[in-house]
């Protein structure tokens, strides 16, 4: 298996390209720029198409554009672009397309700055546009999942018809780490039967969000809310680390569980009884393990470099038990030292 | 009076019957009387089936009156944000290369939200037929100002009519567009009367036949008419249309590229694995069995000078150095504050086990290339740990329990005649420390991946490597002494 030293936001585009992505279709944005470079070097020569787009909203639309045709298509971007692109999201969730988007978040609010932040969270994972949607959330926490999970993000595109976000961060894109290579090329076919492409067999075909009539829409987003539950009851990820024995759970996703995971052993041998439970669904969250975790008499804390955003999924998860939060902002990213002391406060 | 339902199922390119519409009346449409929209339609569905390209075509409806274009289009249809259309339309095309996309968009959507999109995919050259609507306002979110409404023209939101100084002027679409040079094709007709309707359908067909022949960005602007928002019969709306909208608009054919333009055609996408290893280089990527070694105690480095010393590349010279034995490896640029002040530092950690966080808060080893990095990441250091520094940087005093070694490198470097290579006389000074555990052959190897496209500079670079080396190998024998 052939494996090289490879960035993550480079990882990202080999995924992509194996997972049989046709199309890319970007707007520079730091962090995430690596990602439309990679793009535009790799895509043409393999004929696939790429267009460096007029604004994020474009972007978004012609992935709404690619997505109507039956293609696998992915954007990039980071927090200003995704909050530009939302208006896209809700119509692609709207009409049940099938794409990827992949969030290198960084800090805000506004225009913030290009550092490493988890508070995308919210906009990724309860919607972030107008109108009762989910997008489906994976958490990638290094480098060769920033390329395993486009393969898995692609299949969970089409199989639901839904919108994927690929929520990562600053140091996830930017930081190198072995990249073991992908073994299957994945051939992509178009399914005719929603799709519409241009062909004979598509013509009869509409794509839409649009539904005048009140009792339609609702039969309408009553079936959006089916399909979100029967994405809670299937496709919930996880990994666990030293949970077996654990009295103090931490939790945390992306690269804040990297952290995490160091706390954890630095915690062990103090002699404290520390885990990590790693969400890498963040919709669907794992519901029933953290409250698993909770009846078992597990203290937990989150461990996010955001202001509890996932804490309170926790909490809810949890039974409404107490949740500790261990955060930083401002792209500065949370460490060990400062983990450690929450460790032992809530020990 | 009952308002008379417009009969148009079954003309040439529309459905027969409308069942997306619902209601009774199935072959009626939802316009009002006398709109120019249910024109279009026609004129629209008559070259489809004329030209045979029902099959191949995908409408996008707007947003606004013509929603629902797609009650009443034979084709593929598809529904966009307001004026987002020539973004979905590039899309489809990229994809699909025998797909013949037609935006149909109305003023506020094209000439206002729209409008980057509209120049942006025009000046693209998109293979796209746009038909626009030029209306003078908004019609179905209530008759509001749009960027076509005339001088002095009463609307929802300009009660005493379009005041230029409040409001500026209108917006002349096909003139802008007509200063790109990528579209093949831009007209600006009318559907006022039957004798304008019969130029407006020459051009409907021109722009389709473009898109037969996969020639490019067509475009055509369409003076209609919105009676009931306007408040105007049948005779008046003509007239506004002719005499009033005319004046401002006029009449034209700016362009007509089509005999020349070259088909567009796109190369097919190749999904292969063997040409995705070839365009990524796997048959030249070493095959690495990561072997878990808990034995192996993790190492974490920290590297820090001014930007352009070569501080993110030697980091990853010894990501690759450690990566070649089999060892989790992890590179990582720290961002801050200084980014932009010229100072840059990444952390490298060399493990036996997978790694967890990849910033190192408590180096083993300090490089530092200048007297601030040192200052600032020495306190950091790990008892027992070791600062390597540039000579440069002048005489410092060893942290407690810290080992430092003053390593001449841009001297070294200099001499040699590459200044720019400090960075690798601190790799085989890091190299002759023997503190990260990695065979001394692991660090020249490295070259080979990190110098892969100017292979030419190895030699030199290994001369320098045992150069750096050579003189912590002094060092040391002198302390010996």
């Amino acid at each position: 298996m052939a494996s090289q030293l490879v960035a993550g936001n480079s990882a990202v585009v080999v995924g992509a390209l194996y997972a049989g992505c046709d199309c890319f279709f970007g707007y520079p944005i730091t962090p995430a720029s690596e990602i439309l470079h990679e793009a535009s070097r790799y895509f043409p020569k393999l004929g696939r198409k790429f267009v460096q787009a007029e604004s994020e909203e474009a972007a978004i639309n012609m992935v709404y554009g690619a997505a109507t045709a039956g293609h696998r298509v992915l954007a990039a971007s980071s927090g200003p672009g995704m909050s530009l692109k939302q208006e896209g999201i809700t119509y692609i969730a709207g009409a049940e397309l099938p794409c990827v988007i992949v969030d290198i978040c960084r800090a805000g609010p506004g225009l913030g700055n290009i550092g490493p932040e988890q508070s995308d969270y919210n906009q990724a994972c309860k919607g972030g546009g107008h109108g009762c949607y989910n997008n489906i959330v994976l958490a990638p926490g290094s480098v060769q999942e920033m390329c395993d999970f486009a393969t898995r993000s692609f299949e969970l595109a089409f199989k639901y018809r839904n919108p994927v976000v690929v929520l990562a961060d600053g140091v996830l894109g930017h930081m190198v780490e072995p990249l073991q290579f992908p073994e299957v090329a994945v051939q992509p076919t178009i399914d005719t039967t929603w799709a519409v492409a241009g062909r004979a067999e598509t013509r009869g075909n509409l794509v839409t969000s649009i539904s005048l009539n009140f009792d339609d829409l609702e039969r309408h987003n009553y079936r959006l809310q089916e399909k979100y539950q029967r994405i809670k009851e299937n496709e919930v990820l996880w990994e666990g680390y030293k949970l077996e024995d654990a009295d103090v759970v931490l939790v945390s996703y992306g690269i804040s569980s990297r952290i995490a995971r160091s706390a954890v052993d630095a915690a062990r041998k103090e002699g404290i009884k520390a885990g990590l439970f790693r969400p890498i669904t963040l919709f669907p969250f794992p519901e029933k393990e953290i409250r698993q975790l909770a009846d078992r008499g597990c203290k937990f804390i989150s461990v996010e470099m955001s202001n509890g955003q996932m804490r309170e999924d926790i909490r809810l998860a949890s039974g409404c038990k107490p949740v500790e939060l261990v955060c930083r902002y401002g792209g500065n990213l949370i460490n060990i030292d400062q983990t450690m002391e929450k460790i032992r406060e809530v020990a | 009076m009952a308002a008379k339902e417009k009969l148009i199922g079954g003309h040439p390119g529309l459905y027969a019957e409308f069942p997306r519409k619902g209601g009774s009346a199935q072959t009626a449409t939802h316009y009002c009387p006398g709109c120019g929209h249910g024109i279009l339609h026609k004129l629209i569905g008559e070259a489809m089936a004329d030209l045979g390209i029902q099959d191949r075509c995908v409408v996008i409806s707007p947003v606004g009156c013509a929603v629902f274009a797609y009650y009443y289009l034979d084709s593929g249809n598809v529904q966009a944000a307001h004026g987002r259309a020539p973004a979905i339309a590039t899309g489809i095309s990229r994809a699909e290369d025998n797909a013949i996309v037609i935006a149909y968009q109305g003023d506020g959507d094209l000439a206002s939200i729209g409008l980057n999109e509209t120049i942006q995919a025009a000046n693209r050259g998109e293979k796209l037929a746009v038909f626009f609507i030029n209306n003078t306002v908004y019609g179905m979110t209530g008759g509001q100002m749009a960027p076509t409404t005339l001088i002095g023209e009463v609307t929802a939101t300009t009660p005493a009519g379009r005041d230029p100084r409040d409001q500026g002027y209108p917006i002349h679409i096909s003139e802008i567009l007509d200063t790109l040079k990528a579209p093949v094709f831009i007209e600006r007709a009318s559907l006022s009367d039957i004798e304008h309707i019969r130029k407006a359908r020459r051009a409907v067909r021109k722009a389709l036949e473009i898109q037969r022949d996969k020639k490019g960005y067509a475009f055509v602007e369409l003076l209609s008419p919105c009676p009931t928002i306007l408040r105007m019969d049948t005779a008046a709306i003509t007239r506004f249309i002719n005499e009033q909208m005319e004046l401002e608009f006029p009449l034209k054919r700016f362009r007509d590229k089509s005999n020349e333009a070259e088909p567009i055609v796109r190369q097919e996408s190749d999904f292969s694995r063997e040409s995705l290893d070839r365009i990524f280089g796997c048959e030249d990527s070493v095959c690495v069995e990561f072997k878990k070694d808990p034995e192996f105690v993790p190492k974490g480095v920290k590297i820090a000078g001014f930007g352009g010393q070569g501080v993110l590349s030697l980091g990853l010279a010894l990501a690759q150095a450690a990566f070649g034995c089999g060892r989790f490896v992890s590179w990582y640029p720290d961002y801050g504050p200084e980014q932009r002040g010229g100072t840059s530092n990444c952390s490298v950690i060399v493990s036996g086990e997978p790694i967890g966080s990849p910033v190192v808060d408590h180096p083993d080893v300090l490089v530092a290339f200048n007297r601030p990095s040192l200052e600032k990441f020495a306190p950091s250091v790990k008892k027992g740990g070791v600062i390597l520094y540039d000579s440069l940087a002048g005489q410092f005093q060893a942290p407690e329990g810290v080992r430092v070694i003053s390593v001449p490198a841009t001297e070294i470097a200099t001499d040699k005649g590459a200044h720019m290579a400090a960075n690798t006389a601190m790799f085989g000074a890091l190299m002759q420390t023997g503190k990260l555990g990695l065979p001394r052959e692991a660090y020249g190897n490295a070259f080979r991946v990190t110098f892969a496209k100017k292979p030419k500079l190895i030699p030199k670079n290994l001369e320098i490597l045992e150069a750096g080396a050579q003189a912590v190998k002094v060092l040391e024998m002198s302390a010996r002494k």
